[in-house]
């Protein structure tokens, strides 16, 4: 019991590919298969700088840590094996000269307001915040709290929000995502 | 079991204190002295060696109760680790009326009482960095105190022009919501919308004629 066995009818190592009926995945996408004759064909791709930039940006997005709370545990989650950021190339970064992106996870107090501005200060353009969790919303919880910002939005502007209390590992790569979405629609080599 | 030693505490500390001890209190399970407030350090150091081996302090925190003439209660939470009992106890105090400290006695005792007296400012005398230490820089208030507003007098936000976080007076934008926790089928203690009827002797039946 409990022992996943592969099956008889296929070679070694085959079994974990996928066994989804009509599926062949000898069969390529259609957009990939396009690019790849051109690139056979000509050598080359023609693109505007723009949009090399964009994908490039979107594809690594190195986020700065700034786990205030129980949050900062399911985005440290997200980080790891299962969910594992590092394959849409985004990785942790310690210092935020470094870093592209910062994730606001946890309650943020009138204590910790002026060093959080100050983090987003050293970080370099382009840079993007992502808040995490109710309490970075808008307060959460501790909205009518004496120490608490009602929302991380009131001393750094915030492209994504991700709702939850704490929002899971994957509700938090959902907004990740949709963060990659929001450069590539937006994202320019402009100031 | 643990009520038979907590017994055999209250009675040597009575022996020994006497009227330094002003209450002793069974609850639960547990055993609560209120002591004098002026020989805490004495019973604290008496309690922490033989015989009672009150080796840890757990914590101490303070209570407040604003209709008492001392409003404060500073909460000394013991620990016998080789006797296997826990000892509340208590002292009364007031705004400025100063505790003596116990950090000779317990040096973690220090960091406790700095919270106590951000929370509530509780004054201790003897302490040497009576400072405070979980609020905010130049906080102004004591947030646990019963007459401090929740949500407090100031708040933070980013001001572009200034390029600083700045502080402001507290403009809330949502009303303060009221959650009612007490299900209207256990026995609520008050007249839900609509029953007001319920409450009343049912009118007596019409005299047939």
């Amino acid at each position: 019991m409990g022992v996943i066995l592969p099956p008889e009818s296929k070679a070694y190592g085959m079994a974990g590919r996928s066994t989804v009926e009509g599926y062949n995945p000898d069969v390529h996408d259609k957009f990939f298969e396009a690019v790849s004759a051109e690139l056979d064909e000509k050598g080359f791709l023609v693109s505007s700088v723009d949009d090399v930039i964009t994908w490039a940006r979107t594809g690594s997005l190195m986020w700065m840590t700034f786990g205030l709370a129980c949050c900062a545990v399911e985005m440290m989650q997200a980080s790891m094996p299962r969910y594992d950021m590092e394959r849409f190339g985004m990785a942790p970064r310690a210092s935020p000269r470094q870093s592209d992106l910062m994730i606001v996870a946890g309650t943020l107090t009138n204590k910790m307001a002026p060093a959080l501005r100050k983090v987003y200060d050293q970080m370099p353009d382009p840079r993007y915040v992502l808040s995490m969790g109710s309490c970075a919303n808008g307060g959460g919880y501790y909205h009518y709290s004496y120490s608490v910002v009602r929302g991380c939005d009131r001393v750094v502007p915030v492209d994504v929000y991700v709702p939850g209390c704490p929002p899971s590992a994957e509700a938090l790569l959902y907004g990740l995502l949709q963060l990659q979405k929001k450069i590539r629609r937006t994202g320019g080599i402009r100031r | 079991m643990s009520i038979e030693k907590l017994q055999a505490v209250a009675d040597r500390a009575q022996a020994d204190f006497k009227e330094a001890i002003l209450d002793v209190k069974f609850a639960f399970g547990e055993l609560t002295l209120t002591v004098e407030r002026e020989r805490i350090v004495e019973i604290m150091a008496k309690l922490r060696q033989e015989p009672y081996r009150f080796h840890q302090l757990i914590d101490v925190c303070g209570a407040d109760y604003p209709a008492r003439a001392r409003r404060f209660d500073v909460v000394y939470h013991l620990l016998s680790l080789t006797q296997n009992i826990r000892l509340r106890v208590k002292v009364q105090t007031d705004e400025t009326v100063p505790v003596p400290s116990i950090r000779t006695v317990y040096p973690n005792a220090d960091w406790y009482e700095r919270e106590a007296f951000d929370m509530y400012g509780i004054l201790f005398s003897n302490h040497p960095d009576l400072r405070r230490l979980l609020t905010d820089y130049g906080f102004e208030g004591y947030p646990l105190r019963k007459d401090f507003p929740m949500t407090g007098h100031v708040e933070v936000r980013y001001d572009e022009e200034q390029k600083r976080v700045v502080y402001e007076p507290v403009k809330l934008v949502q009303e303060f919501r009221r959650f009612d926790f007490l299900s209207p089928w256990e026995g609520a203690e008050y007249v839900l919308p609509g029953d007001e009827k319920a409450v009343q002797a049912p009118a007596p039946a019409a005299p047939k004629t």
